[in-house]
């Protein structure tokens, strides 16, 4: 979230699209509630009528899969209407900046596409630049080729007809909504998004997410009390582990997983740190290095040295071109070239896209270790539906594990609020916590490594590995301690002086000589610089009276609240709603949240910077070159989608998806065998695969069986009462289940075509509760967004039939 | 009766969460029960002597078409005047007890003795059940335990919209009328339901049949 989950009271509309937050954020409702009862207006976009839409003012569906297209419709509201705000727009965005003039966009792709090998060559898509290197602007918003005036034609397809025809949204609802919506636009009234992996689970998920920042930003939305771009994120620290670099291309603290090509940490550093020529950017970023020499200094403390480069060398490497994401390791196990796998609180089996491919290529493993507080039916795949036991030569190894109320540490919610938190229990038998599991580990590693030597022992044996208590346990808070990261030696900044061992309170002290240490650049401050651990606070003192609670836990980055809120301001430091001040320029100093940067507001020519410091421009991005399928958000169909055409282009699909091509992942276009959309999505009473909930009576009670949910339309066509024993199939697998027959479903009508969506939880698994069904991931596609490879779970096709 | 304690549900903030329905099984020590997925989210299926409180879920089509989801967190209303304990009266002594201080409407042994089918259809909103093995008859019991220990019942902690509130019933009154006169601009049919003669009050935006057919009596 940019904002925080207290401040969603503060909204006058709340947009929920792509996520049911009633039913898997239950408490996100205290707060949106609120919101209501102080006038505010609630939106629900959702293919299924959910425990959300009850709750909403206003309901109204969409397929699956269309998300752009209807932001799309929406941003063409806003300009042809001019309902943006004007001055955020001209001020805080790139909307004035001229585009090269080679930019260009034909029939669904953007210049510079090479279908040969499914990329961009992304040279078009930059800014016109001055003679000392910054780029161009027409503050009148007038150049036809300025970001603005490209993207009122990008988006004039997105009428609303067409919209609809993609989306099956009545045109009446969509105007409604982008009317309501779109009266956020000004000063005093704010619009919020809440989203989720409705957005995000999608071969376009990334490009749907810019689409809602696009509005946001149109609308003026950024950086201001009630507004921003909220993820509901789906586990209690499921923020933490991304800060924490819990994916394959970046280290902690969003640093980037350096690749093969890029020698020394020099040329890392090169590639990696951007530039800015215009004075006036704080172009955060340019930090990078001390970011990043501060990491290895915490992972290889004294090991790590100027000569060294700081121990750069010992740092594993991505290939370039590399993708190291999970639908690729699943193929690649099952291809066979993955010998041993680490499995930790999941349950792949269940969770990933194209299960009966996943449970195969668990098969072709020597070694298998599973850690976690449940057998699943990852750890027991060998004996699943299906397998043969006795053909199977995986050694699996069941670690048990400590449940989270079991250990002791730091829990980053939603709002970015990091929570010290404490073991309510002793975990039960031989259970330890994972941080235990891993301690023991790299300790037996590193002694077998100095006794053995090895080909690579460098990294393993150099590495700073002290983070048990007296008695040799795992310590969290020394580990958190080494995350937040301290002076390894005597040092004066700005006339301050900085002992060494004090912590490092603020991530702006952190240096590239080697000065520094820190584990996560972006918690540096969670501790105070004479070692408190303010993630331990709970105070409640709320000076602004926005809910900030500043004193409550901390928050990263620099216990800022709010993020970007130096766009809630004008070029002279006034808030642009008085009513909710959260920041405001008085008596030569920042009052209200903690800035976005010390520099006065903008208007100081000589000492003002833009507010979007973590852009190299300064200013956030209607036009985004960075992501690989192109600067505009442009509707693509799922990979595999109802309709035979795009309505908006002749590129059916993202040019840039990955295709998998085996047998085991075949996939349908618009065929009459799988002629139902279907999604999948959990429910309040369990957990991801239930893998914990399953085993809890009171909640298997609750929701006991796979179902699938169709609307009463389709069960008349397929003569489908009710409580039936229903086949759902795909060209992948199938399973079967109890159909629930609702009016929550209904449906769509696509240009006159009419189509049917259904859904499924994917809460079940064979293991356990014996009759509970399987895995709704039995069905769904081995494909992935074209710049994260999230698995697309949200959208594909599927046949029902009554058993 | 102003005196005494009240809960008020109001149906318009609920999510059917169902945090107050896995809480009462948790607090009163309840097993959860072997269900069946029948086509609903509703499990399960209702109210039993091992079931105080259960969440009904109905969805339907409105006359213009629109979509709804109702739900209504059913329990013991722990009537004002409560016709279940007159008709345990009726067939034997210190069968039931109206508390004092609080209200609360608690059975005691000896209601096992009186017929379970009499006493159940005295209950305009169909709650008691009996224990098919001891024959003991049961149901909520505002979490009698608690409140008389300063804490709200089990349910109204758990839950995280503010639909449940439990206080005294003066003021609880005084709650319900307030938020059924703002929700009537919105939904001109928005009611109490029943709140002279019971302590646990529902808030409704529609006909109360189309939440439960024993919502209101």
């Amino acid at each position: 979230m940019t904002n925080h989950w207290i401040d969603l009271q503060h909204s006058d509309v709340i947009l929920i699209q792509g996520s049911n937050a009633a039913e898997n954020h239950p408490i996100s409702f205290k707060w949106v509630m609120r919101a209501k009862e102080k006038g505010a207006k609630v939106i629900h976009v959702d293919p299924r009528f959910t425990r959300t839409s009850a709750r909403a003012d206003f309901y109204t569906a969409l397929r699956s899969g269309t998300d752009i297209a209807f932001f799309g419709g929406m941003i063409k509201y806003i300009l042809d209407n001019g309902t943006y705000f004007r001055e955020y727009v001209e001020n805080y965005t790139n909307a004035s900046f001229i585009v090269d003039e080679k930019f260009d966009f034909k029939d669904g792709v953007f210049s510079g596409y090479d279908p040969s090998t499914r990329k961009y060559d992304k040279a078009t898509w930059s800014y016109m630049k001055d003679s000392s290197g910054v780029p161009e602007r027409d503050p009148t918003l007038q150049n036809p080729h300025c970001v603005l005036q490209l993207l009122k034609e990008h988006y004039s397809r997105y009428d609303l007809e067409t919209v609809s025809t993609t989306t099956g949204t009545p045109v009446e609802d969509l105007k409604k909504v982008y009317e309501l919506y779109s009266s956020t636009g000004v000063k005093d009234r704010a619009g919020t998004v809440m989203y989720a992996l409705g957005q995000t689970q999608h071969t376009t998920g990334v490009q749907n997410i810019r689409a809602l920042c696009m509005i946001q930003l149109l609308l003026g939305n950024m950086g201001i009390c009630g507004g921003g771009v909220n993820a509901l994120r789906g586990e209690p620290n499921v923020q933490g582990s991304t800060d924490y670099a819990i994916l394959s291309h970046i280290l902690p603290g969003y640093l980037a997983a350096p690749r093969a090509s890029m020698k020394s940490l020099d040329e890392y550093l090169q590639r990696l740190t951007p530039k800015s020529a215009d004075a006036r950017s704080a172009n955060w970023w340019q930090n990078y290095p001390k970011y990043k020499v501060s990491l290895l200094k915490a992972w290889f403390g004294d090991k790590a040295t100027k000569e060294n480069d700081f121990g750069y060398s010992w740092v594993p490497k991505l290939d370039d071109g590399q993708d190291c994401t999970i639908l690729n390791m699943v193929d690649r196990m099952y291809e066979k070239q993955i010998k041993g796998l680490f499995v930790v609180a999941q349950n792949p089996a269940c969770s990933l896209p194209n299960a009966n491919k996943v449970r195969e290529a668990l098969t072709n493993l020597e070694w298998f270790v599973n850690v976690n507080i449940f057998d699943n039916e990852t750890a027991s795949f060998w004996k699943g539906p299906g397998m043969d036991p006795k053909k199977i030569k995986t050694e699996v190894f069941l670690l048990p594990a400590a449940a989270s109320v079991e250990k002791e540490g730091s829990q980053t919610n939603s709002g970015r609020w990091v929570h010290w938190k404490y073991a309510a229990s002793k975990p039960p038998g031989d259970a330890v916590s994972t941080g235990d599991i891993v301690i023991r580990i790299v300790a037996k590693l590193k002694e077998l490594y100095k006794k053995e030597k090895g080909a690579f022992p460098d990294p393993i044996v150099n590495l700073k590995w002290d983070y048990t208590d007296e008695k040799g346990r795992f310590s969290a808070e020394k580990v958190a301690r080494a995350v937040n990261g301290q002076f390894l030696e005597d040092v004066t900044i700005a006339d301050k002086s900085y002992k060494k061992g004090d912590h490092v309170p603020s991530f702006a002290l952190l240096q590239a000589d080697g000065k520094t240490s820190s584990g996560c650049w972006i918690i540096a401050g969670s501790f105070a610089q004479d070692g408190t651990n303010l993630m331990k606070r709970r105070g409640k003192n709320d000076p602004t009276g926005l809910g900030l609670y500043p004193e409550w836990s901390w928050a990263w980055p620099v216990n800022r609240r709010i993020i970007y809120n130096r766009a809630s301001v004008d070029l002279n430091g006034q808030p642009y709603n008085p009513q909710r001040p959260l920041l405001a320029w008085k008596d030569g100093k920042w009052v209200g949240d903690v800035p976005d940067g010390p520099w006065p507001p903008m208007a100081d020519l000589e000492k003002g910077k833009y507010p979007f410091i973590m852009k190299p421009d300064g200013v956030s991005s209607l036009f985004g070159p960075g992501l690989g399928d192109g600067p505009f958000p442009e509707h693509y169909e799922p990979l595999e989608g109802p309709l035979a055409r795009n309505p908006f282009s002749g590129q059916l699909n993202s040019p840039i998806i990955k295709i998998f091509t085996k047998e085991c992942d075949k996939f349908s276009g618009c065929d009459i065998r799988f002629p139902f959309v279907m999604t999948t999505y959990t429910s309040t009473e369990h957990w991801c695969t239930g893998g914990i909930t399953r085993w809890q009576s009171w909640l298997t009670e609750a929701q006991p069986q796979v179902y699938v949910e169709i609307s009463e339309e389709l069960a008349k066509l397929r003569e489908i009462k009710n409580g039936d024993q229903v086949k759902v199939e795909s060209p992948r697998g199938a399973l079967q289940c109890v159909a629930m027959v609702t009016p929550r479903f209904r449906p769509f009508n696509c240009g006159g075509q009419e189509v049917h969506q259904v859904g499924m939880t994917f809460n079940y698994g064979w293991l356990f509760p014996k009759d509970c069904g399987d895995s709704a991931n039995l069905l769904t596609p081995t494909v992935g967004d074209g710049n994260t490879m999230t698995p697309e779970y949200k959208a594909f096709m599927v046949n029902v039939t009554k058993v | 009766m102003s005196s005494g304690k009240s809960i008020l549900v109001d149906t318009s903030r609920c999510t059917a969460c169902r945090g107050c329905q896995v809480a009462c099984k948790q607090w009163n020590g309840l097993p959860g029960t072997k269900t069946k997925q029948r086509g609903t989210h509703q499990n399960p299926e209702d109210l039993s002597f091992e079931t105080f409180k259960v969440v009904r879920f109905a969805d339907g089509r409105t006359e213009d078409g629109k979509t709804y989801w109702y739900f209504f967190s059913d329990q013991c209303r722990h009537c004002i005047d409560p016709p279940c304990l007159d008709a345990i009266a009726g067939h034997v002594e210190g069968g039931g007890v109206r508390d004092e201080s609080t209200g609360a409407v608690l059975y005691k042994d000896p209601a096992g003795k009186a017929p379970f089918e009499e006493v159940r259809a005295a209950c305009p909103f169909n709650i008691p059940r009996q224990n098919p093995k001891s024959k003991a008859l049961i149901k909520c019991t505002m979490c009698f335990d608690r409140i008389t220990h300063n804490m709200p019942p089990a349910c109204v902690q758990s839950c995280p919209t503010g639909a449940m509130v439990f206080g005294d019933r003066k003021e609880i009154l005084e709650l319900a009328a307030k938020r059924v006169e703002e929700l009537k601009k919105s939904y001109p049919k928005a009611m109490a339901l029943n709140p002279d003669d019971v302590r646990v009050i529902y808030i409704v935006t529609d006909d109360p049949k189309k939440y439960h057919e024993f919502a209101a009596a």
